[in-house]
């Protein structure tokens, strides 16, 4: 856990090294391809990238209509510019006929920092996995970033991807890691509660889990990078396993990776499952850390909500 | 244009219109007077502009048609039905629930519908992108789209202005249904969306007026609109909402709402003279 790397970072890297091999990948922006790093794409391709002005909208039905003629749009913005801004173009222009287009949403959640609440998007999961056929990813880290960035071209169909802005520490091995849609990954095992966490909340997860240790419970770590399709096989296993789940998400604790898990949880095997995420507020301006502590986005606070899980088991 | 191409032409539309009146007599639902405003433009299109084959209806070089006014769709429909898309024993089907014929057009189950449209706004960018993707591929398809005037007030047909014309789109040809009319009135009442022509031109389109009922002024509005360089097409066509059916002319109230059975009777027999008025 040494390095630390925006995902953002990943996305325009993975864009640039992706465009080499996938000659029908072309990426649009709306004025904000140095803060979502799809200048990196523009310098190696630049008559592969369109900028589109600020005008998400007209740049999310483009991406549709260019899909139509065989190329793999990435349509990139912020996310509360994409999902929020562009919500009605996404779900008429590309979920409602299904197209191949790629939204490659930055900035979201709080980290964001200074910019404040007009620019922390905590509703995407939300929204975006409300589409018919859509499919949510959000990595944990720029290994995981890049390879999702591939497995969204290969896939054929709209995919949802949130990066975020600030640093997050590199937890997997480029080498040795396997990106499948849908599948979630066990980061750590452990018998006494589980807690399912994406994006930049699975290295929290991780550390929550220490603390634990420290006071004797067993938790196991989920990153669960896609949002949707849920994988409701992993956490039924889980459920079984440990009798009791944490989620942990940047994210409102209304609508995203919390609920999905409730969804999949209370059809099949009800347990106690708390969410750590932001408490149904509007972000604010700050830098990460101290944004992170005012929201409970932090080790301790998933490491309490683990114990209150555990003594709500029957 | 040609006395004989012209009555073909005349007799096409014709039978737009009465396809038109029977879809939305079968829904008891649906928007005929914007519907029979564009019959005759897409007559021209589909028979004497568009690459199209109903063989092969995803052919990745054909030309591409986007009726952005996806309200409209009875229009689209009997077009693609009268020229071999679709059965004509669909379009009696129109929005119900065993037909793939929905409300407002959807690419994904109509052979020969380009794109998904109805939110209005959104097609203009759509098709944008498709003559955009043309012409980053190096493909000579050309890309046709139908706006309504009342659309003009969605912020998006104007992003999606500025973009064509930033990127030369030159594939692209988009026709303004200038009727006059939006489901709550008159456009100057409602949001007055004029003028049409200084607005684009400031966009920097190519801008052509025309009598949108007029076979020889579309077909010279197209021929100019191919050969323009550089720049996207708007050909602003002044026509009559509710053409062709006497009773539902610059009407209203035909926005979005069924003819009765004596309605449909009169409109069918009304249309049907025409057509017969063209052989004598």
């Amino acid at each position: 856990m040494s390095d630390k790397k925006a995902t953002r970072e990943a996305y325009g890297e993975a864009l640039a090294e992706f465009g080499a091999k996938y000659k029908n990948l072309v990426v649009l922006d709306a004025d904000l391809a140095g803060a979502t790093k799809t200048v990196t794409f523009k310098k190696a391709f630049p008559d592969r990238h369109f900028d589109c002005g600020i005008a998400e909208g007209n740049m999310v039905s483009v991406a549709a209509g260019l899909s139509t003629t065989g190329l793999i749009p990435f349509a990139s913005s912020f996310a509360m510019f994409l999902a929020g801004r562009a919500f009605e173009q996404i779900r008429n222009s590309i979920g409602y006929p299904h197209l191949n287009v790629k939204l490659g949403a930055t900035h979201g959640g709080i980290t964001v920092g200074e910019d404040g609440a007009t620019h922390q998007c905590l509703e995407d999961f939300s929204v975006m996995r409300t589409i018919p056929g859509m499919t949510v990813i959000c990595p944990a880290d720029a290994v995981e970033a890049r390879a999702a960035v591939e497995a969204a071209i290969k896939y054929v169909g709209p995919v949802y991807l949130r990066f975020g802005r600030a640093a997050t520490p590199v937890l997997f091995d480029k080498d040795d890691y396997k990106f499948e849609i849908g599948k979630g990954i066990v980061m750590a095992d452990g018998k006494d509660v589980t807690i399912v966490a994406n994006g930049f909340m699975v290295a929290p997860a991780l550390e929550a889990k220490e603390l634990l240790k420290a006071e004797g419970i067993d938790a196991a770590v989920i990153d669960m990078h896609t949002i949707k399709p849920i994988d409701a096989e992993l956490l039924y296993k889980y459920v079984k396993k440990t009798g009791a789940i944490v989620t942990a998400e940047e994210h409102n604790i209304i609508g995203g990776l919390g609920s999905a898990v409730c969804e999949a949880i209370c059809e099949k095997m009800p347990v106690p499952v708390l969410r750590v995420g932001v408490e149904d507020q509007f972000g604010r301006s700050g830098k990460v850390q101290p944004l992170l502590e005012y929201y409970g986005l932090t080790p301790k606070n998933i490491a309490e909500k683990c114990k209150a899980a555990i003594k709500l088991k029957k | 244009m040609t006395a004989s191409k012209k009555k073909t032409l005349k007799k096409l539309a014709a039978n737009v219109r009465m396809d038109i009146l029977t879809e939305v007599y079968s829904a008891n639902s649906g928007h005929p007077g914007g519907s029979l405003s564009i019959a005759d433009v897409l007559s021209y299109l589909y028979k004497c502009v568009l690459r199209v084959d109903p063989k092969n209806p995803d052919d990745p070089d054909r030309d591409r048609f986007v009726l952005s006014k996806g309200h409209t769709a009875p229009a689209l429909y009997a077009i693609l039905a009268e020229s071999g898309f679709i059965p004509k024993s669909e379009l009696k089907k129109f929005r119900s629930i065993d037909s793939y014929l929905q409300g407002h057009p959807d690419m994904k189950h109509t052979p020969g519908c380009d794109m998904t449209s109805g939110s209005l706004g959104l097609g203009l960018s759509a098709a944008a992108g498709m003559a955009l993707g043309a012409k980053h591929q190096g493909k000579d398809f050309h890309v046709y789209a139908v706006c309504g005037d009342g659309e003009l007030a969605e912020g998006q047909i104007w992003e999606a202005a500025m973009f064509s014309a930033h990127y030369k789109l030159d594939n692209l040809c988009v026709f303004i249904d200038w009727n006059g009319l939006q489901i709550d009135g008159k456009i100057v009442d409602v949001m007055n969306s004029t003028p049409i022509d200084e607005k684009f031109a400031a966009f920097g389109w190519h801008v052509q007026v025309i009598d949108g009922h007029d076979f020889d002024q579309i077909e010279r509005a197209v021929n100019e609109a191919k050969n323009i360089v550089g720049v996207p097409s708007v050909v602003i066509m002044k026509t009559t909402k509710g053409k062709g059916v006497s009773f539902m002319e610059n009407q209203v109230s035909w926005h979005g709402a069924a003819p009765n059975e004596e309605q449909y009777k009169q409109g069918m027999a009304e249309l049907k003279a025409a057509v017969e008025a063209l052989d004598k």
